[in-house]
C-alpha cells in the first residue's frame, strides 16, 4: 500500500492596514497591504485625508491671492510651488521678469532643493531605524537655510515670496554674506554626513538592492525626479527644458544605474552639492536692478490657457491655468509630483518584507500635501 | 593558568560564605539581597539618565535637563508618571499568563547580579559553575517575553514575540561559544575565579570572543542595531503593546537592566572586573559597567536597523562558524603551550581576528532578496 | 548582508558620532535665552494706524482669506472717508503679507510679536483700537525697510560655529 501525501503548508494571507496616522514621517496616507507573512503581496493606496480643495480655491482667488495657497501644497519646499505658479502666469500673460528678479529666483530655488532634501534623507533614514540621528543633523542643517528665508521673506514655512514679475520684496543687504557662510558650511556638512552613513554595511544591507525600480517602468509611470534620476533615466528639467535663467549655470546632472532605495539616496545627496554649485555661480553674478515687474496685483491676463513646469525638488511640478480675461482663473491645475510619484510605489514593493516597505515608502519622498492637494 | 590544578576529580571548593563575614550565612544573604536590589535600581536610574543625555549629546542637541539640577530627576519623573497611569488588560487576553509576564521577564535579570562580583569575594553566591548559571538564568527572561505575546490576546503581539524568541535562541549559541572561550583560557566556570586570573583583561586575550558576545549580548536584550521587536517605525509594536502602568514599568525597566546586566558580565569577564588601581573595587566596577554600557548607547545612536531575515543571517552564517573557529584555536593554544607568557597568544589572536574578520566579511552574504510573488 | 568593507563604514560613522558629543550642542533654552527673530518678520496680528488710513479697502479687497472688514462712513465736509469699524480677524488671517503690500498709504503693517496667544476665540477678532502699535504689539519691517532698519538684527544659525566648544 503506497500513500502519497503531499506536504505543502497552506497560508493565507492577510490584509493588514498601514493606517493614515503613520509612525514614521510622511503624512496622512493609509495602504492596505495583503501579506503572506512577512512577504508584502499587494499594497492598495488609499489617499485623500488631507484634501482641501486647493484647485477650486483657485477660482475664487485672485492670481496674486492664490500665492499664498500655493506654499500649501508641498508644504517643504514652497519657494518651488511658488516659482512654478508664477512662471505659468508670466507665461500666460506675456511679463518679462528683471535680471535682478530672476537670479534671486534662482539662489531662492536651489535653497530649498537642499533644504528639501535634507528632509528627505532625514526621514528615509529616520525610517530606516537610525534613531533619529541623521534626521537631527540634516534638520540642523535646514535650520540654516531656513533662517535666511525667515530673513528674506519673514516666515519659515509659507514663504509667499514670489510675485507675477518677480519677488516681492529685494534681498536684505545681510544676505549675502550669510548665503556664502552657508555654502561653506554646507559643503563641510555633507563631507561629514556621507562619513557618518554612506558605507554603513547595515545601511548598504537595508537599502541597496532593495525596492528596484526599471527605467522603462519608471518612464511607463512617468515618473521624474531623483526617482527617475536614480533609475537612470537622464532627465533633467533645468537642462532639458530650460526655464527661468538654468541655461546660464554650469551644473551635473547625477544619476545612478539600479535604482533601489540606496541610488535614490545617493541622487540626492549628489543632487545637494550641484545645488551649491548652481548657488556659488548665481551669487557672483547678481546684478543690480528693480525685482518685480510694473504689475499690478489684481491682473487680467489675456484669455488663454498656459502650461508651466519646473524641477521642483521632488520632480516636474506642473501647473496649467486657464484664464478667461477675469481677476480669477478660470481652472488651475496642478500636475502633483508626489502622487505620480506614489504610482510605481506598488510595482517597487512586490515580494519585499514589511520593513522594506517602509524604507522604500520613505525613499521615494512624498508630501501629502501634494498628493491630495 | 590554574588549568594545571584543574584535574577533573577535584573541584574548588564552593565558598558560600567568606570566613570572616559576621552573623553567618543569613545576613549575608539579606545584605547582598538589599545591595543588588538597590544597585539595579538604582544603576537602571543612572542608565536611562546616562542614555538621554549622551543620545542627546551626539545628536546636537541637550537631553533632558529640567526636572531637577542637570536633568537627574528625569527617570524619577518617568517612573512616577507611569506608575501613575492606568492599568489596562485587553477583554480577549489571558489573564494570568498576562499578570505573570511581567515578573517572570524581571526576575531573572535580578538573580543574574547573584554572580556577579562586586569585590574580591563579594558576591552573594559564589557559585563554582557561576558562568553556566549567567547563561541558563538569562534564558528564562525569553520565555516571560513570550508569555507577554500570548497573553496579550493579539495576532501582532505575537508575532512580535515569536521574532523576539527566534533572535534570542539564535543568538544563545555564539554567546555560549565566546564565553567558553574565556572559560578555557581562565580555567574556572566561577565569576570570582575568572575575574582573579585575569592579569591581562580578556579582552586583549580573546578579541574575537570580545567581539562576539558584545554583539550576541546586543542581540540577546534587544538593543539597537537589532531592536525590531520595538521598532517605533515598524508596523508590529511589539509583545507590549498591550500593557500600561506598572506593567510596562516592569518591561522597561527589564530592557534596561538586561543591559546593565550585560554590560557588568561584559566587565566581569573581558575587562577584568573589579581590578585596578587606586581607587576602591567596587568603584571601578561600576565605572567599567558605564563604559560598557556608553559603547551600547553609542552603537545605538549610530547605527540603523537590521531586518529581521538579516538578524538571523548574521547569528547563524557570520558569528556562530567565526564562535567555533575562536573556540577551536583557543583551545588548541591553551592545551599546546600552557607555560608561554599570555602576550604572545594577544598578538596571535589579535592576527587571527583580523584575518577571520577580512576573509569572512567577503564570504558573508545574505541570499534573501526579493521574493516572486 | 555583505560587509563590503570589512566593518569600516560602521567605524566611521560612530566615529562622527562620537565627534559630535564633544561639541556644543545647537540648542538655545528658552525661555532663558531668546534669539532675535526677523526683521521682517510675518507675526501674528496686524498693526494698524488710524491716521495714516483713509478707508480706501484696497487691503480687504487683496486680502485672500477675506479677513478684513471696513465699515466707513462718507464725511462730506472734509471730503474724505471716516473710519467707522475696521476689524481684522486674526483666526481668518494666513499672515501673508498681501495686505501691506497692497496698502498704498502704508497705513498697516505686520507684527513683529511672537507670544500673543489668547485664550478665547473671540479674542481673536480684534477691532479699531485694539490694532493700534503699542509696546507689546510692535511693527515689523515687512515691506517697510524703514522700520526694518530699527529693529535688532536677526540672530542666524549660520553664523554660529559648532565644531568648537564653546566656552561660556
Amino acid at each position: 500500500m503506497t500513500t502519497t501525501r503531499e506536504f505543502t503548508l497552506k497560508t493565507e494571507p492577510f490584509v493588514l492596514n498601514i493606517g493614515p496616522v503613520h509612525p514614521s514621517t510622511h503624512g496622512v496616507y493609509r495602504m492596505r497591504c495583503t501579506l503572506d507573512g512577512e512577504v508584502v503581496i499587494d499594497i492598495e493606496p488609499i489617499f485623500g485625508y488631507l484634501h482641501r480643495g486647493i484647485e477650486k480655491l483657485a477660482e475664487e482667488r485672485t492670481y496674486t491671492g492664490f500665492i499664498p495657497l500655493t506654499d500649501r501644497l508641498d508644504y517643504i519646499s514652497p519657494m518651488s510651488n511658488n516659482l512654478g505658479y508664477c512662471l505659468a502666469v508670466e507665461k500666460l500673460a506675456g511679463i518679462k521678469v528683471p535680471e535682478r528678479a530672476e537670479y534671486i529666483r534662482v539662489i531662492m530655488a536651489e535653497l530649498q532643493r537642499l533644504a528639501n532634501h535634507c528632509v528627505a534623507i532625514g526621514s528615509m533614514l529616520n525610517d530606516a531605524g537610525a534613531y533619529f540621528t541623521p534626521f537631527m543633523y540634516t534638520f540642523r542643517e535646514r535650520e540654516r537655510i531656513v533662517d535666511l528665508f525667515d530673513m528674506v521673506c519673514g516666515q519659515r514655512l509659507t514663504y509667499n515670496y514670489m510675485r507675477i514679475g518677480g519677488v516681492s520684496q529685494d534681498i536684505p543687504a545681510e544676505f549675502l554674506p550669510a548665503l556664502q557662510k552657508l555654502v561653506d558650511r554646507l559643503t563641510r556638512f555633507i563631507e561629514e554626513y556621507e562619513n557618518l552613513l554612506k558605507l554603513n554595511e547595515i545601511l548598504l544591507a537595508r537599502a541597496k538592492g532593495v525596492g528596484i525600480l526599471e527605467k522603462d517602468t519608471a518612464i511607463n509611470c512617468g515618473i521624474s525626479g531623483p526617482v527617475a534620476r536614480a533609475s537612470g533615466i537622464k532627465w533633467d528639467l533645468r537642462r532639458n527644458d530650460p526655464y527661468s535663467i538654468y541655461d546660464r549655470f554650469e551644473f551635473d546632472i547625477p544619476t545612478c544605474e539600479n535604482g533601489d532605495c540606496y541610488d535614490r539616496y545617493r541622487v540626492r545627496i549628489e543632487e545637494m552639492r550641484q545645488s551649491l554649485r548652481i548657488i556659488e555661480q548665481a551669487m557672483k553674478q547678481v546684478p543690480d536692478g528693480p525685482v518685480k515687474a510694473d504689475v499690478p496685483h489684481l491682473i487680467r491676463p489675456p484669455a488663454g490657457e498656459a502650461y508651466a513646469h519646473i524641477e521642483a525638488p521632488k520632480g516636474e511640478l506642473g501647473y496649467y491655468i486657464v484664464s478667461d480675461n477675469s481677476i480669477a482663473p478660470y481652472r488651475c491645475h496642478i500636475r502633483p509630483t508626489s502622487l505620480i510619484n506614489l504610482a510605481a510605489l506598488r510595482q517597487m514593493v512586490k515580494g519585499w518584507k514589511v520593513a522594506d516597505l517602509i524604507i522604500i515608502f520613505g525613499s521615494i519622498d512624498i508630501t501629502m500635501g501634494e498628493v491630495d492637494r | 593558568m590554574a588549568l594545571a590544578d584543574l584535574a577533573l576529580n577535584q573541584p574548588l571548593p564552593m565558598q558560600v560564605t567568606p570566613a570572616d563575614w559576621p552573623g553567618g550565612y543569613w545576613w549575608h544573604w539579606l545584605f547582598f539581597t538589599v545591595v543588588i536590589i538597590a544597585f539595579v535600581l538604582i544603576m537602571v536610574m543612572g542608565a536611562i539618565y546616562l542614555e538621554r543625555r549622551a543620545m542627546g549629546r551626539m545628536q546636537s542637541r541637550l537631553g533632558p535637563n529640567r526636572t531637577g539640577p542637570f536633568g537627574l530627576l528625569q527617570p524619577v519623573a518617568d517612573a512616577v508618571k507611569v506608575l501613575l497611569k492606568e492599568n489596562i488588560v485587553p477583554a480577549t487576553a489571558d489573564k494570568v499568563v498576562h499578570w505573570l509576564a511581567p515578573v517572570v521577564s524581571f526576575a531573572p535579570v535580578l538573580m543574574i547580579f547573584a554572580v556577579v562580583p562586586f569585590q574580591n569575594g563579594a558576591l552573594l553566591a559564589d557559585l563554582n559553575i557561576g558562568i553556566l548559571y549567567v547563561v541558563a538564568i538569562s534564558s528564562i527572561a525569553t520565555v516571560g517575553v513570550f508569555m507577554a505575546g500570548w497573553g496579550s490576546g493579539n495576532k501582532y503581539s505575537l508575532l512580535g514575540a515569536m521574532r523576539n524568541v527566534a533572535a534570542v535562541v539564535s543568538y544563545e549559541i555564539p554567546l555560549v561559544l565566546a564565553i567558553v572561550g574565556v572559560v578555557i583560557v581562565s580555567g574556572s566556570l566561577s565569576m570570582n575565579q575568572i575575574v582573579a586570573e585575569q592579569d591581562i583583561p580578556y579582552i586583549l586575550v580573546q578579541p574575537l570572543g570580545f567581539l562576539i558576545f558584545f554583539i550576541a549580548a546586543c542581540a540577546e536584550i534587544n538593543r539597537s542595531p537589532f531592536d525590531l521587536m520595538e521598532a517605533d517605525s515598524e508596523l508590529t509594536a511589539g509583545f507590549h503593546t498591550e500593557y500600561s502602568g506598572m506593567k510596562f514599568a516592569m518591561f522597561y525597566l527589564v530592557e534596561y537592566a538586561e543591559a546593565i546586566a550585560m554590560s557588568a558580565i561584559i566587565t566581569t569577564l573581558f575587562l577584568s572586573g573589579w581590578r585596578g588601581p587606586w581607587l576602591p573595587p567596587w568603584l571601578w566596577f561600576i565605572i567599567k559597567t558605564f563604559v560598557v554600557f556608553f559603547v551600547m548607547v553609542w552603537t545605538r545612536t549610530t547605527l540603523p536597523r537590521v531586518r529581521i531575515d538579516q538578524l538571523m543571517g548574521l547569528a547563524w552564517k557570520f558569528l556562530f562558524p567565526l564562535a567555533l573557529i575562536n573556540l577551536f584555536v583557543t583551545a588548541i593554544q591553551v592545551v599546546v603551550w600552557p607555560d608561554i607568557s599570555q602576550w604572545i597568544f594577544v598578538i596571535v589572536n589579535f592576527a587571527i581576528a583580523a584575518v577571520l574578520i577580512l576573509l569572512w566579511s567577503k564570504f558573508f552574504k545574505l541570499g534573501q532578496g526579493r521574493i516572486e510573488v | 548582508m555583505k560587509f563590503e568593507r570589512y566593518g569600516i563604514g560602521i567605524i566611521k560613522g560612530m566615529v562622527v558620532t562620537i565627534k559630535h558629543l564633544l561639541r556644543h550642542p545647537t540648542v538655545t533654552q528658552f525661555p532663558e535665552q531668546r534669539l532675535n527673530i526677523s526683521r521682517r518678520s510675518r507675526g501674528n496680528e496686524l498693526i494698524w494706524s488710524r491716521e495714516k488710513c483713509t478707508g480706501c479697502a484696497t487691503c480687504a479687497k487683496t486680502c485672500p482669506q477675506g479677513a478684513i472688514e471696513i465699515v466707513t462712513s462718507t464725511n462730506m465736509a472734509e471730503n474724505k472717508y471716516d473710519v467707522e469699524t475696521y476689524r481684522v480677524d486674526t483666526g481668518y488671517c494666513i499672515q501673508c503679507g498681501l495686505c501691506v503690500e497692497a496698502c498704498p498709504y502704508d497705513a498697516i503693517f505686520m507684527g513683529y510679536s511672537y507670544e500673543r496667544a489668547k485664550y478665547r476665540r473671540a479674542e481673536l477678532v480684534q477691532t479699531n483700537d485694539d490694532l493700534l502699535e503699542s509696546p507689546e504689539r510692535p511693527a515689523s519691517g515687512y515691506f517697510h525697510p524703514e522700520i526694518a532698519e530699527k529693529l535688532p538684527r536677526q540672530t542666524l544659525l549660520v553664523e554660529k560655529i559648532v565644531e568648537k566648544r564653546k566656552k561660556k
